[in-house]
């Protein structure tokens, strides 16, 4: 406990010195710098004339595939770090383990690609 | 009421530790954030005066000696605007984004150790925590995008979100290239692996540290970590997101006054998170390149400073000296490129490593 305590809590206070920082650089234009906005300024930024329609409109389904894709391989990349840190120990049955499971992602991978899910033309 | 007071004391953890570690905590704490925050104010006026180097122009040379204050001139200005906060735009969202941005930016910091010993929290999770809070930083970008209800805004965010996610990932690989020859997460363990094994022991040449450190036998993995580097904290060549051409500023362009500085802040206190990683990682941390006399004498952290500056230097030489890609091409860059290079990096170097059995293993 007392070891936890001081390894994490200095990162605590840390996080909470920046917070308050940034809060201040925050709040500081709304005390001290001058408020006068009128519609023309807060608009939003086009090009000289009114927004047609809400900006929140449809996107590219492929931004969406790419999250979708970075889920799958950042948990692998999440996966392979326990493995990496023991790797020393696990010895040729937690390399082959590892290398399977690495091959099975490898097949998925070249799947994706071949479907074009990786294509921005 | 007197149970509050028992559980923040407890949550402080004073009861347990004592004021006085606590107090220490603070003062320390305090010194990483002001040292952080003034080293960032003089990077950015380095970025400034690099690029207008290579452009044969003077760069900021009015405030102060050498423009020397011009940071802390811009800050003044920033907070001197008016905070212009759209009628459309999500407000309480659209403000939590830069202070998101700036937080996560800056909390990284807190395991970073830049001598031995001289870490805010030699925590032993000290690169998975990084890696987290790295991960996080694409919410500032999508915060700011999206409340802003604007066009650009909108696209640069799904911009920047795509292309941030993609980089990360081959980042990840790359670090677990790294963590295969080390065997521990804690960034200490990981310098301390490169003074202790590598080519110049091999070689016979202890002495030689430079040829120790983790650039050499991992080449190709220092060089996909730098470019990777560059497209995960929108850097040019990658600054797609803010590419003013077609999408004015990105995520940036309803923001002014301090909100916008704010994501620049965090943006250069990432990208010094980033030539930090580098030095740790790959160039040795705190090590003198060589292990003789004249070096040794200067202390660890001002070689973790000057190789810190030194990726820097290239971080700003790429930004003056390389066009601006397109977004298909970055793209094509990370996922085909990157990812399967160091995906096949990841079983090479197990494969190796399992064959001669090479590596620090945790010190064991």
């Amino acid at each position: 406990m007392n070891e936890l305590l001081s390894n994490y809590l200095p990162i605590l206070i840390f996080v909470g010195l920046s917070g308050v920082i940034g809060l201040a650089l925050l709040v500081a234009p709304f005390l001290i710098a001058v408020k006068r906005p009128d519609p023309e300024k807060v608009s939003a930024f086009e090009c000289g004339f009114e927004a047609f329609e809400d900006a929140r409109m449809k996107f590219d389904v492929r931004f969406y595939l790419v999250a979708i894709l970075f889920i799958i391989f950042d948990l692998e990349v999440a996966f392979l770090f326990p493995w990496a840190v023991a790797f020393g120990e696990l010895g040729w049955f937690g390399f082959t383990s590892m290398m399977i499971f690495l091959g099975v992602l490898t097949i998925g991978f070249i799947y994706e690609w071949r479907k074009g899910a990786l294509e921005w033309d | 009421m007197d149970w509050i007071v028992y559980a923040l004391d407890y949550l402080l953890g004073v009861p347990i530790l004592g004021w006085g570690t606590m107090v220490g905590f603070i003062w320390k704490a305090l010194l990483l954030l002001v040292s952080l925050l003034l080293f960032t104010a003089y990077i950015l006026l380095a970025d400034r005066k690099i690029w207008a180097a290579v452009q044969i122009r003077r760069g900021p040379n009015v405030v102060g000696a050498f423009g020397l204050l011009q940071s802390f001139a811009d800050l003044l200005k920033f907070a001197l605007k008016e905070p212009v906060i759209p009628a459309g735009a999500d407000k309480a969202v659209f403000l939590l984004a830069p202070l998101v941005t700036v937080l996560l930016a800056l909390s990284a910091w807190a395991v970073v150790p830049v001598s031995e010993g001289w870490a805010l929290a030699d925590i032993n999770v000290g690169i998975l925590y990084i890696f987290a809070i790295s991960s996080l930083s694409v919410y500032g970008v999508i915060m700011g995008g999206w409340s802003s209800n604007s066009k650009y805004p909108f696209l640069g965010a799904l911009r920047s979100a795509a292309q941030m996610v993609s980089y990360e990932v081959s980042i990840g690989f790359v670090i677990v290239t790294v963590l295969l020859c080390v065997g521990s997460l804690n960034l200490t363990d990981i310098v301390i692996a490169q003074q202790e094994m590598g080519l110049a022991h091999m070689l016979g040449v202890p002495w030689l540290s430079f040829l120790n450190w983790f650039w050499l036998p991992l080449f190709p993995m220092f060089i996909v970590f730098f470019i990777s580097a560059l497209a995960e904290t929108n850097r040019p060549p990658f600054d797609l997101p803010e590419a003013e051409s077609e999408l004015v500023a990105g995520f940036m362009v309803e923001y002014g006054s301090t909100p916008y500085m704010m994501f620049m802040l965090g943006e250069y206190v990432s990208i010094i998170l980033m030539c930090g990683l580098t030095t740790i990682l790959f160039l040795g941390g705190w090590d003198a390149p060589i292990d003789l006399p004249p070096f040794t004498w200067i202390p660890g952290v001002v070689w973790f400073v000057i190789k810190l500056c030194a990726a820097f230097f290239m971080f700003a030489l790429v930004k003056a000296v390389v066009p601006r890609y397109r977004y298909d091409q970055l793209m094509r860059l990370g996922w085909k490129v990157f990812l399967p290079l160091s995906l096949f990096m990841v079983v090479a170097v197990a494969f190796v490593l399992q064959l001669t059995g090479w590596g620090w293993h945790g010190g064991m």
